[in-house]
């Protein structure tokens, strides 16, 4: 068991990884932290498939011409490029993910003035409590 | 063979889409050209699938095929993959798009600052392009990327109406789907670990290899559950479906249709595809994912009306219905059988023109009430705003399943599909309770629009509905009673698509 846990340690130290950011994501009650655990699963992902596209003693798949409309080396020589690949698009897409969240996490510091989505939720059903106590007196009042 | 104009249908689709998005910021912001630019893009590829789908099933044959993009071979190659299915799904996912954008034309001007207009329509281009691009895409990692486009164009159009509120659903939204996306990136790179492609009919060759030899059998299960997982958190499948009655609940009336009427399904169908095309219903079978689905999507019929019920706020119970609705939909997809998908997805079409009706009725509804939305306050707003009254009563009646309305159709074809299923006994418990819980909540709201109320009309001044909105309901109805009454030559087009799925 742990022989293959340290053949495999980049696989497993990426499992930890996305379990730590995941747990993060769900269980933070801060805003900022929750996105920090988003991030930390993406980057736990991207460990794995660079771990999984990474072959001993090749090199980085750069082709290079020989100037005869052959190639210097064979492709037998790289790496996998296609988890690069895939890491590359996760890269974009956890950005403006990243960015948009703190978007909105701005916007609601700004309606609240707090990072705890709990606290925000109270101040928010606060709010509608004296939105809909004002409305009853005001209706009371035209009604007498 | 498929005519080349045909063939090059679906990435025209998804590419005129993206085309608007990228070109609605740059138009000028006045008399809403912006809107009717979006309106016009998306009329044009409903009017293009539906040419497709008459060329796939014209004179009785059924055709499906590839479309390779940047021409490289299969297994290098991004696909595409259109069939009638994948057809009719556009189709109605356009004309539902259209309908929720028209009949909602002058709420979204209240509830949407003008100078924030243009952007509502780039985000609604987005999600056409990604609903787009996920019904036809063969490539589980393109899959991906449109389920984020998705994710982020669909939180957005929560948080384009200003307010704290919004901002809290829409956050509360983007947590719950980033957990489930982040679980389908981690469920798309196992399964490349395990099978070496992307490309689903690839996939499923290297899948059925390892099933076949018994190898690997733990990862390809755990890649299935957490592919499955994050798929069913963002579509709200009950246990995970807290987020969706904040968010469907609290957005501008356009939103709140196209969110529950289509956002959802694109979800679903990817699942359907997963469970189809990648694994294969025997292997899904083998390694019971069809229980666990089946038993969270009775649960889902149950829970989602039980929490419709105890609400006050008509938004937030057309959302929660929403919830029973999608329970539904896994129940056909958890039986595991081609007319177990086929009634699955007809009950995606069915609920993808029922849904967004019920919200532009509830918003012209609450419109008249003086923009008050709980349902105490709605009483005889029927006879303040008929048209939305009737989509209203429509929609209730169709959810019911009452005979000649849509919802009808897809629950007879559920229950049909069901008989040849060991569970029987289970799915018609479930669809029998489902549908009385859906009338102890549709029924009072129906009661307290149509009861008369002599102080409607002086208290309520809200204008009149205007064209846009008269002419969608007239279709929405339209739609309404055609499924209902006219849906088996569409559940046959259907059968005859999933089975070159």
């Amino acid at each position: 068991m742990l022989e293959k846990l340290l053949l495999n340690h980049y696989e497993a130290a990426a499992v930890i990884l996305s379990g730590i950011g995941l747990t993060n994501l769900l269980l933070q009650r801060n805003l900022i932290k929750k996105i920090i655990g988003l991030n930390i699963m993406d980057t736990a992902v991207y460990l794995f498939l660079a771990a999984k596209g990474y072959v001993e003693g090749r090199a980085a798949p750069i082709l290079i011409s020989d100037g005869a409309g052959g190639w210097l080396r064979s492709s037998e020589l790289y790496v996998n490029p296609v988890p690069a690949g895939l890491v590359l698009t996760g890269i974009v897409v956890s950005v403006s993910v990243t960015a948009f969240a703190l978007a909105l996490t701005l916007k609601l510091y700004e309606s609240y003035g707090t990072l705890n989505i709990d606290e925000a939720l109270m101040k928010m059903t606060e709010e509608q409590h004296q939105l809909e106590a004002r409305i009853d007196e005001a209706e009371e009042e035209v009604l007498s | 063979m498929i005519g080349m104009f045909a063939y090059n249908i679906p990435f025209a689709s998804i590419f005129i889409m993206m085309i608007t998005a990228i070109i609605t910021p740059l138009i000028p912001n006045r008399k809403r050209l912006p809107e009717k630019l979006s309106c016009l893009s998306i009329a044009v590829v409903g009017l293009l699938s539906a040419y497709l789908l008459y060329e796939l099933t014209a004179s009785g044959r059924t055709i499906s095929f590839n479309f390779s993009m940047g021409h490289f071979p299969a297994p290098w190659g991004n696909e595409l993959r259109a069939g009638p299915l994948e057809a009719v799904l556009s189709l109605v996912f356009c004309t539902a798009m259209l309908l929720s954008l028209t009949g909602n034309f002058s709420s979204t001007a209240e509830d949407i600052a003008p100078a924030r207009r243009n952007i509502f329509c780039v985000l609604v281009n987005l999600l056409t392009a990604s609903l787009l691009a996920l019904t036809y895409t063969n490539d589980l990692f393109t899959a991906y990327v449109f389920i984020e486009i998705n994710t982020i164009a669909a939180c957005a159009i929560v948080a384009v109406k200003e307010g704290p509120e919004t901002a809290r659903a829409a956050l509360r939204y983007l947590v719950m789907s980033l957990v489930g996306s982040g679980l389908v990136m981690i469920a798309i790179c196992l399964l490349y670990d395990l099978t070496g492609h992307l490309l689903m009919q690839n996939m499923h060759n290297a899948i059925a290899e390892l099933v076949a030899t018994k190898r690997y059998m733990i990862p390809l299960t755990v890649s299935l559950a957490l592919i499955t997982a994050g798929l069913a958190i963002k579509s709200a499948l009950y246990p995970f479906a807290s987020w969706l009655p904040d968010a469907h609940g609290s957005s501008t009336n356009a939103s709140s249709a196209i969110l529950s009427g289509l956002v959802l399904k694109g979800h679903i169908f990817t699942i359907i595809k997963v469970f189809y095309r990648v694994f294969g219903l025997n292997v899904i079978h083998a390694l019971r994912m069809d229980t666990a689905i089946f038993i969270l999507g009775i649960l889902a019929m149950i829970m989602g009306s039980v929490h419709a019920l105890r609400q006050n706020n008509v938004k937030r119970m057309i959302a929660w219905s929403s919830v029973a609705q999608v329970g539904y939909i896994f129940l056909g997809v958890g039986l595991n059988t081609v007319a177990g998908i086929a009634a699955a997805c007809l009950h995606i079409i069915v609920h993808a023109c029922v849904k967004p009706m019920l919200f532009t009725a509830a918003g012209g509804l609450s419109n008249a009430a003086g923009h008050r939305k709980g349902l105490h306050a709605l009483m005889g707003t029927f006879y303040v705003n008929v048209w939305a009254g009737l989509g209203l009563i429509a929609g209730a009646f169709s959810m019911m399943g009452i005979p000649g309305f849509a919802g009808f159709a897809s629950k007879l074809s559920l229950t049909l599909a069901s008989f040849d299923h060991n569970s029987i006994v289970w799915a018609l418990t479930a669809l029998a309770a489902s549908s009385v819980l859906n009338a102890l909540y549709y029924v009072p709201a129906v009661i307290v629009v149509l009861t008369h109320n002599k102080d409607a009309r002086k208290n309520f001044t809200a204008p009149a509905p205007t064209m846009s909105y008269k002419i969608s309901m007239c279709i929405f109805l339209a739609l309404n009673f055609y499924l209902g009454l006219f849906c088996v030559p569409l559940l046959r087009l259907i059968t005859r698509g999933v089975n070159v799925l």
